[in-house]
């Protein structure tokens, strides 16, 4: 059977969507669609991938409008009786083809403080964490850096506010380091100001697209502004805050 | 004149996997300025993808366990033809680099008493590979990576290195390209470390991504070092077989630690009738024994489907060939099974193994809490690699260090698996910090423009023959001979019949052609690629035919059994003054007696 295919092809200047046709075979999954079409009809076909099995986070597109991995995305589950439409994710600057500038992503992170870790329990340097404590922080830490939740998010796709922002992807992180049971930094003021967690008015859409299904707003985002309103409003808080270290996990 | 941007660090890591990452933050502390390379974005190479574990000897789950445990498990493993040094540092600093990705910020599932978890993987004695559900490579690669970028390293994402620039012998840089927009780049450094990963891609059926492409083989190899064990290659027993879109990818050999067995069609589990002598002792005769093993009895023995992957992997193309496999050309793996014996096991299995959970549900519609999985070998990792120094990772190059799968030696012919991970933290740790001190101890070399110049006509030469040869047919065709010639049961006939081949393959390579620019154009990556491919791939086929004889990774048809003349060999491969490859074979160092009374012991 063959499907057709509407891909963007161009650059951060201009773009149109072009038509390819390719058959489709038992199994397959929108990246072998795009690998074939390159192998025989246009080798310069820009796109990323690595792991071909949802765990590196390289192929987000928007595929029929919807933000997916390509590797994970099975044409059985695409209508064939039109063309698919293949696009780069819209939250970040066209590069070529498929591609985007996901430059920011990587500075953002490097702005948030970095983890630090309280001293060692035991003599021999090791720490004892319970597995009950850390479920949550695993959660968050499945995150693959696909950054799709970063292109659902209105505040970034919409409002471009790439400079107030860190995006979902970014909280999460930061609710990984503060509810890490060993983390001793404080970064609940620059959640506030410079990451603007403010920013997020808890749409959710963040939560539906991610590949890992991690719980990024209920069990990343809203805890983390709970936080940062316990600290700010709450003379304890303050008490809190200067003391270091309330109770995490 | 080719234009070009230059950089300078002391120290260039080139590739920024575990290995890579490792060494760039240890030359970075050593107080030296460090520049870190990669083909694909921070935190996407492929040790993101490992799943099962690392091996440490922490002996968190069983007490028993020590470095001469797993110094002994790996020699096994490697059938004696590894350095013996590696393997023992290995052992002895595994630990300490496990329990350091800890202190940077690592989350890894716990035992009761709050310690790190271990689980039992193939050919290791006791449980011993610490982990993150199936997903530990990920937390690795973040852990490193998210410490790494607070150390002052400056990372160059999405470029690729073409070649090495020498000066008199010594290293003195590296030049490449940016994959964003295809400018040349020079990298002036005073020691670089090659941490490029392995080879899979010269084979059609591989767990392995684009990137595996043997580019550290082939620019160490070129530059002058040599390489070792080229032979052995790994082929994993456990990949998917259908649908055909998937074939390949891995299945975590953790399915068998936490209890999967592997049958036939006719239900048998066929392990059980093909136990190698050598490991007769430490393995269960009959299921319940098995089932005791996996689930932490420690008087019980570890069931069959626990061997080595060589020996899996050959049992398993067996049960297929003499027509016992399963529909689509594999065989059973069954983890479901597990419901017979505790509570909730869907949701155990689940908790253990959710990316395989996933992956099966999403590519093959199966729950494998349900399911029986299809499955076959799949080409998986590069026992061989460039040789290197064991206590420092230098190569006979001045300056030249290699870390990771690209470097060889510890595992010899067969690498147990979670012995990786730990390999990249060892290895990896060591290469930085010896760089670090060559680099304080020498100065940075002249680069020489004339050979940049070269290298860059080459480079750019597929753009002007655009009606050339497909680079995507080419390595399609390379990687199916291969497959099919040197795969995992070889003669000398094809083995042959593929070095004609590959002669063909090389001048074909010299057509290749390219439609449009230079901007992010995979075919034109495909095209520089194909290079690195063919001298990997001659590689390996020039040492399987060197070794007449039958020792982990490598299966001969013609030569079935081991052969004494060969116990203590390796195959050494080095480019000659007129540009051929040749190969010839060395003796293994003598082991010290120590180390010889742990492996008598732990007979
Ligand atoms: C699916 C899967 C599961 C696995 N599971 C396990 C496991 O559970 N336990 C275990 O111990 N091992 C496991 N392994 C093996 C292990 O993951 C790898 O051997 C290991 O990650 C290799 O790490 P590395 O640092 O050597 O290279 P990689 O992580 O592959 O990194 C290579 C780096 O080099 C860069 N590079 C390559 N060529 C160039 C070039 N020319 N120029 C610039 N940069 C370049 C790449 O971009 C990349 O950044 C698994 C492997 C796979 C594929
Ligand atoms: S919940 Fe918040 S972070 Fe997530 S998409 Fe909505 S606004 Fe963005
Ligand atoms: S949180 Fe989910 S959607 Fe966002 S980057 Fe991570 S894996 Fe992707
Ligand atoms: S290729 Fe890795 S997530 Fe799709």
């Amino acid at each position: 059977m063959n499907a057709t295919f509407k891909i963007w092809r161009g650059d951060a200047n201009n773009g149109a969507f072009r038509e390819y046709t390719t058959e489709i075979s038992e199994g397959m999954v929108v990246l072998d669609a795009v690998h074939d079409i390159q192998r025989t009809q246009a080798t310069d076909l820009a796109c990323r991938w690595n792991c071909k099995a949802g765990k590196c986070g390289s192929c987000s597109a928007e595929v029929n409008g919807m933000p997916k991995l390509m590797c994970m995305t099975r044409m059985s589950d695409l209508p064939l009786d039109r063309p698919i439409t293949i696009e780069p994710i819209k939250a970040f600057p066209v590069l070529k083809d498929l591609i985007t500038d996901v430059s920011w992503n990587f500075q953002v992170k490097k702005k948030i403080k970095p983890f630090k870790p309280r001293p060692p329990d035991a003599p021999d340097g090791t720490w004892r964490m319970q597995q009950e404590d850390i479920d949550r922080v695993q959660e968050f830490r499945k995150c693959i850096e696909c950054f799709l939740c970063q292109d659902v998010c209105h505040v970034l796709r919409d409002h471009q506010m790439h400079d107030r922002f860190i995006g979902p992807r970014f909280l999460i992180y930061a609710a990984a380091l503060e509810m890490h049971p060993l983390d001793t930094e404080d970064r609940v003021e620059e959640l506030r100001e410079a990451h603007g967690i403010g920013y997020c008015n808890i749409t959710k859409c963040c939560t539906k697209v991610c590949p890992e299904e991690i719980q990024i707003t209920d069990n990343g985002i809203i805890p983390l502004k709970e936080r940062v309103v316990d600290d700010y409003y709450d003379p304890l808080g303050w008490i809190w805050r200067g003391r270091k270290k309330r109770v995490k996990g | 004149m080719a234009e070009y941007e230059t950089f300078e660090h002391d120290v260039l890591v080139i590739g920024a996997g575990g290995a890579g990452l490792r060494a760039a933050i240890e030359a970075s502390a050593a107080g030296v300025s460090v520049g870190l390379v990669c083909k694909s974005l921070l935190g996407k190479a492929h040790t993101v993808m490992a799943e099962g574990g690392i091996a440490a000897a922490l002996a968190n789950v069983d007490d028993r366990d020590n470095w001469k445990v797993h110094f002994a498990d790996t020699m096994r493993g490697g059938q004696y033809v590894n350095n013996w040094r590696m393997a023992e540092l290995h052992a002895k600093e595994a630990p300490d680099r496990v329990r350091e990705l800890e202190a940077w910020g690592a989350v890894f599932d716990r035992t009761k008493d709050g310690r790190i978890l271990q689980r039992n993987f193939g050919g290791h004695k006791y449980p011993r590979l610490a982990h993150v559900g199936d997903r530990t490579g990920l937390e690795m690669i973040r852990t490193l990576q998210d410490h790494g970028v607070h150390q002052g390293i400056d990372v160059h994402m999405e470029r690729t290195i073409l070649t090495l620039l020498k000066q008199d012998g010594r290293i003195v840089g590296a030049f490449g390209y940016d994959r964003e927009r295809g400018r040349f780049l020079v990298f002036r450094a005073k020691a670089i470390v090659l941490a490029t990963g392995g080879i899979g891609r010269a084979y059609k059926i591989t767990s392995n991504s684009w990137e595996y492409t043997g580019d550290g083989h082939a620019l160490g190899y070129r530059a002058g070092a040599e390489l070792i064990d080229m032979e052995f290659v790994q082929f994993h027993p456990t990949g998917m077989v259908w649908p055909p879109s998937v074939c390949g990818i891995l299945v975590t050999e953790g399915v068998r630690g936490e209890g999967g067995t592997l049958t036939n069609k006719e239900g048998r589990r066929f392990m059980f009738d093909s136990v190698p002598e050598n490991y007769r002792a430490q393995t269960a005769d009959n299921e319940e024994e098995g089932w005791l093993y996996c689930q932490g009895d420690k008087n019980a023995r570890r069931p069959p489907e626990l061997l080595t992957r060589d020996h899996i992997a050959r049992c398993i193309v067996r049960e297929i060939k003499e027509g016992r496999g399963s529909p689509h050309g594999g065989v059973f793996l069954d983890i479901a099974w597990i419901g017979k014996k505790i509570p909730n096991a869907a949701e155990h299995i689940k908790k253990k193994l959710p990316s395989m959970y996933h992956q099966f549900k999403q590519l093959a519609d199966i729950d494998i809490t349900e399911e029986p999985m299809e499955v076959g070998p799949t080409t998986h990792y590069m026992m061989g690699g460039i040789r290197v120094d064991s206590d420092t990772q230098m190569s006979r190059v001045p300056g030249l260090f290699a870390a990771g799968e690209c470097a060889a030696g510890i595992n010899g012919a067969n690498r147990l698996g979670g012995n990786s991970l730990s390999d990249l933290l060892v290895f990896g740790k060591r290469a930085g910090e010896f760089a670090a001190k060559f680099a304080k101890e020498n100065q940075h070399g002249a680069i020489n423009t004339t050979e940049i110049e070269n290298v860059a006509r080459e480079a750019l030469r597929p753009f002007e023959q655009r009606e050339g040869e497909n680079p995507y047919t080419l390595q399609g065709d390379l990687q199916e001979t291969m497959q099919d010639n040197v795969g995992i049961v070889r003669t000398e006939a094809e083995m042959k019949s593929q070095l004609e081949h590959l002669r063909k393959l090389w001048e074909q390579a010299s057509r290749v052609g390219v439609s449009g620019n230079r901007e992010f154009n995979p075919g034109w990556h495909t095209a520089l690629d194909l290079k690195n491919l063919l001298t990997v791939s001659e590689a390996i086929t020039r040492a399987a035919l060197e070794r007449k004889e039958s020792r982990g990774a490598q299966f001969r048809e013609d030569y079935p059994e081991k052969d004494e003349r060969f116990a203590k060999v390796n195959t050494i491969i080095s480019q000659a003054a007129d540009g051929s490859i040749q190969v010839r074979l060395e003796p293994v160092p003598e082991m010290p007696d120590y180390l010889k009374t742990i492996i008598e012991e732990m007979k």
